[in-house]
């Protein structure tokens, strides 16, 4: 079973004196304050478990496969993730 | 914006205490930390998914020394980014 945002919540209530609905609109709110950081473009680093980078990405030549017609590529942003290294070496068995 | 920054944003747009928020996001962070040791899936609709990748050992190269050296197996986190989160980020 993946993870997902419902068992988190239930950690939260389970931790916290604070109600589901609370709880969820809490991890709500700071999905959306992450989003929104990240759509400004700026990074979140998250010490012992990592961080997630804007990257621009350059405008490029490509082909359409279906048509095989040329095209161009616009410039574009993206979200990408370096885990901590802390984390890496728990999740490869405490070593390396 | 680092851990900090994300606690105290939190605190000012709820009704949550500082400790409240600092340990929500501490819960937050842990829990995919925990399910990326199991080697479990994790997915958080709109924002992004992990799942964990294997890698197999391989030689490389010290890019310096140019000597040989044997990269042991390794597993790591792969991040995908969100279907809302892309759109926002993306111009």
């Amino acid at each position: 079973m993946a993870l997902t945002k419902i068992t988190i919540i239930e950690k939260i209530t389970e931790k916290n004196n604070l109600k589901p609905s609370e709880a969820k609109d809490a991890i709500e709110s700071m999905l959306e304050i992450m989003k929104a950081t990240l759509a400004s473009g700026e990074d979140i680093m998250i010490s012992g478990f990592g961080k997630f980078q804007v990257n621009e990405k350059a405008p490029r030549k490509g082909r359409n496969p279906a048509t095989g017609e040329n095209m161009e590529l616009d410039k574009r942003r993206v979200v990408t993730f370096r885990c901590a290294g802390k984390l890496r070496d728990e999740i490869n068995g405490g070593t390396n | 914006m680092n851990k900090l920054e994300l606690i105290s944003t939190l605190k000012e747009r709820t009704n949550l205490t500082k400790s409240e928020a600092a340990e929500i996001v501490k819960i937050f962070f842990d829990s995919l930390s925990e399910s990326f040791i199991k080697g479990e899936r994790v997915e958080i609709r709109g924002f992004c998914s992990f799942h964990i990748k294997e890698y197999q050992s391989y030689t490389g190269r010290n890019p310096k020394t140019g000597e040989k050296v044997t990269i042991p197996p390794k597993r790591l986190p792969f991040f995908k980014c969100g279907k809302e989160l892309k759109e926002r980020v993306d111009y």
